[in-house]
C-alpha cells in the first residue's frame, strides 16, 4: 500500500501547483503588499487599524454577517426539521423550489431585493395601496439584510433536512413517554441534536455573507460594508495598500470564525 | 390521517419561507415579458424585451458558457486525481490539503480577486484573456467537483477493484483510467453540473477579473441592473435562469440518486 500511496501523492501534483501558483503565492504578496505604504501615512495596515471609517465598515459587516446567520439559522431550522419530518403532497416539490435559490449569484439576490422592495418593488406599491405611502427599504442595510438572508435560507434547510436524518427519532419518543412537551423536545433533544451541523452550517453563512460582493454592489456602492469598501479603495483611489490591507483582514476575520467553529465542532457535515 | 395545528402552523411557515423565495422571481419572470412594467400586464406581454437583451448581450452568455465548460474540463483534469490521491493517502498531509482546497470558497473572493490581479495583472496579454478570469473559476469552483467524487470513491469496493487490475498486470495509470474513473462517473457527473453552475454565476471574483472585452453573463447582468431599464433587465435575468434552472434540476435528480446509492 505504501507504493500505491507514493504513486497518489503524484495524483496530487496538479491541483496542488495551481492553488500555490494562484492562490497561495497572490495571497501572500496580498499580505506584503498591506504593509507598504504611500505618501507618509503609514502601512496598509495601520491605515486601517487606525481609521474609524474603516473599522466601522468592518463592524458593520461584522454583526450584518452575525445577525443574518442567527436569523437564517432559527428561519431554515424550522422548515427544514419540518419538511425532513413530514410525508405530504408537493413535498419534493417545495424543496426543489427552496434549495434553487442557493445557485443565484449575489447579483441576481441583489436584483430580487429590488423587485421586492425597491422603488418600483412589490413592497411599495403594497404600501401605496394600504397605507398611502411608499416602502422602499432595499437601498439600505435592510435591503441587504433581505439579501443576505435569502442567499443563507436554502443552505440552512439543506444541511438540516441532511442532519434530521441521521437524528435518533428514539429519544424523542422516549422524551414524549416521559412527559416532556413539544417545547421541551425542542429544546432538550432536537436542538442539540442538530447543533453540530447548524454551528458548521451557520459559519459557511457567516462567511458568505462577509464576503458577499454582488449583492451589495447591485442595491449600491453607497453601503458602507467591507467587500465595498475594498472595491471602492481599489478603483476610486487605487490605494493599493489599503486595499490589501482591507482584504487581508476581512479574510483573516472570515478565516478566524471559520476556524473556532471547527474547533468547537468535530466532523460536521455541510452543505458547501 | 388528522394533522395537528402545529402541522398546519409548521406548513404555512414554510409555505411562507418560500413565497419569499419565490414571489421575486415571478416579478423577475414577468416584467422580462411585460410591455411596460410600471403600467402593469395590462399593456400586454412582449418577448421585445428578450430580444433587445440578446442583440446587446449575447456576446456574454456564449463567454460565460465557453468559460464554464473550460473550467469543468480543467477542473476534472486536476480534481479527479486529486480526489483519488485524497482518498488513497489519507493521512496528515491529504487533510491538510482538503483545508487548503476549500479556503479560496470560504475566503471572500474579492480578496481572493485582488491578489491574483495585484500579483499576475502586469501580464498584459494574459490579464487581457478569458484565461484569466478562468484561473479565478478554477480556484473557486474545485472543492465542489472534488468533494463528490472523493465520496463516490470512498464509498465503492475500489481498492479490491484496483487489487484485481493489478493482478492482472495493469499498471498505475491503466488502473486510473480503466477502474477508477468508470468507477466514479456518477460523482464526477455531479460536480461537473455543480462546477458548470457554479462558474455560469459567479461575480464576486469575475467583477474584479473582467476586462470590456471579457465580459460574462453576471457582469452583463450587472451592468444592466445599474444602467438599463427594469425589463431589459428583468429579461436578461430570465435568459439567466433559463441557463441555470434545467442545470439544477438535472443536479437534484443525479444527488438523489447518488444518497439512493449511499442507502443500499
Amino acid at each position: 500500500m505504501a507504493a500505491s500511496a507514493k504513486h497518489a501523492a503524484w495524483a496530487l501534483a496538479p491541483a496542488f501547483a495551481v492553488l500555490l501558483a494562484f492562490w497561495l503565492l497572490p495571497l501572500a504578496h496580498l499580505m506584503v503588499l498591506g504593509a507598504e505604504s504611500r505618501d507618509s501615512n503609514g502601512s496598509g495596515y495601520w491605515q486601517v487599524l487606525s481609521s474609524a471609517q474603516y473599522l466601522g465598515s468592518l463592524g458593520q459587516t461584522l454583526v450584518l454577517a452575525v445577525v443574518v446567520t442567527l436569523v437564517a439559522l432559527v428561519i431554515g431550522g424550522i422548515s427544514g426539521v419540518f419538511l425532513a419530518r413530514h410525508q405530504f403532497f408537493g413535498r419534493s416539490a417545495l424543496v426543489a423550489l427552496l434549495t434553487f435559490p442557493l445557485a443565484f449569484p449575489g447579483v441576481v439576490v441583489g436584483f430580487l431585493v429590488i423587485l421586492l422592495a425597491g422603488r418600483q418593488g412589490l413592497l411599495a406599491s403594497l404600501g401605496l395601496q394600504l397605507a398611502g405611502e411608499r416602502w422602499i427599504f432595499a437601498y439600505s442595510l435592510a435591503g441587504l439584510f433581505v439579501g443576505y438572508l435569502y442567499f443563507s435560507i436554502p443552505r440552512v434547510i439543506l444541511t438540516v433536512m441532511a442532519a434530521c436524518e441521521s437524528l435518533d427519532r428514539s429519544l424523542e419518543e422516549a422524551a414524549h413517554s416521559l412527559g416532556a412537551g413539544h417545547w421541551r423536545v425542542v429544546c432538550d433533544v432536537i436542538v442539540p441534536g442538530l447543533a453540530p451541523a447548524l454551528a458548521s452550517c451557520g459559519a459557511i453563512c457567516f462567511a458568505t455573507s462577509m464576503g458577499a460582493f454582488g449583492t451589495a454592489f447591485t442595491l449600491g456602492t453607497r453601503l458602507n460594508v467591507t467587500p465595498v469598501a475594498i472595491y471602492n479603495v481599489f478603483t476610486n483611489y487605487a490605494n493599493f495598500a489599503v486595499a490589501a490591507a482591507l482584504s487581508v483582514v476581512l479574510g483573516a476575520v472570515t478565516w478566524a470564525v471559520l476556524l473556532l467553529t471547527r474547533r468547537l465542532v468535530k466532523n460536521a457535515g455541510t452543505v458547501l | 390521517m388528522k394533522r395537528s395545528s402545529l402541522f398546519v402552523l409548521q406548513l404555512l411557515f414554510t409555505l411562507l419561507v418560500c413565497a419569499f423565495m419565490l414571489v421575486p422571481v415571478l416579478m423577475s419572470l414577468l416584467a422580462g415579458l411585460t410591455r411596460n412594467f410600471f403600467v402593469g400586464l395590462s399593456s400586454g406581454l412582449t418577448f421585445d424585451w428578450l430580444i433587445q437583451v440578446w442583440q446587446a448581450y449575447s456576446p456574454t452568455v456564449w463567454l460565460s458558457l465557453q468559460l464554464a465548460l473550460a473550467c469543468a474540463v480543467c477542473v476534472c483534469v486536476i480534481g479527479v486525481p486529486a480526489a483519488y490521491a485524497l482518498v488513497r493517502m489519507n493521512n496528515r498531509f491529504s487533510r491538510a490539503f482538503e483545508e487548503l482546497m476549500v479556503l479560496p470558497v470560504a475566503m471572500p473572493g474579492l480578496a481572493s480577486a485582488l491578489a491574483l490581479l495585484l500579483t499576475y495583472g502586469q501580464f498584459g496579454s494574459f490579464r487581457s484573456s478569458w484565461v484569466f478570469i478562468l484561473v479565478g473559476h478554477v480556484l473557486f469552483t474545485l472543492p465542489f467537483l472534488v468533494r463528490p467524487v472523493m465520496a463516490v470513491m470512498q464509498r465503492q469496493q475500489l481498492p479490491v477493484l484496483e487489487e484485481a487490475a493489478a493482478s492482472l498486470g495493469a499498471g498505475p495509470i491503466k488502473r486510473f483510467f480503466s477502474v477508477v474513473v468508470p468507477n466514479c462517473r456518477a460523482g464526477i457527473l455531479a460536480g461537473v453540473l455543480m462546477v458548470v453552475t457554479l462558474s455560469l454565476g459567479e461575480f464576486n471574483l469575475t467583477w474584479m477579473l473582467h476586462t470590456p472585452m471579457t465580459k460574462t453573463l453576471p457582469v452583463g447582468l450587472a451592468d444592466s441592473y445599474a444602467s438599463a431599464r427594469l425589463e431589459i433587465a428583468s429579461a436578461y435575468t430570465l435568459i439567466f435562469l433559463l441557463m441555470i434552472v434545467p442545470l439544477l434540476i438535472a443536479l437534484q435528480a443525479i444527488s438523489a440518486r447518488l444518497s439512493r446509492g449511499e442507502r443500499r
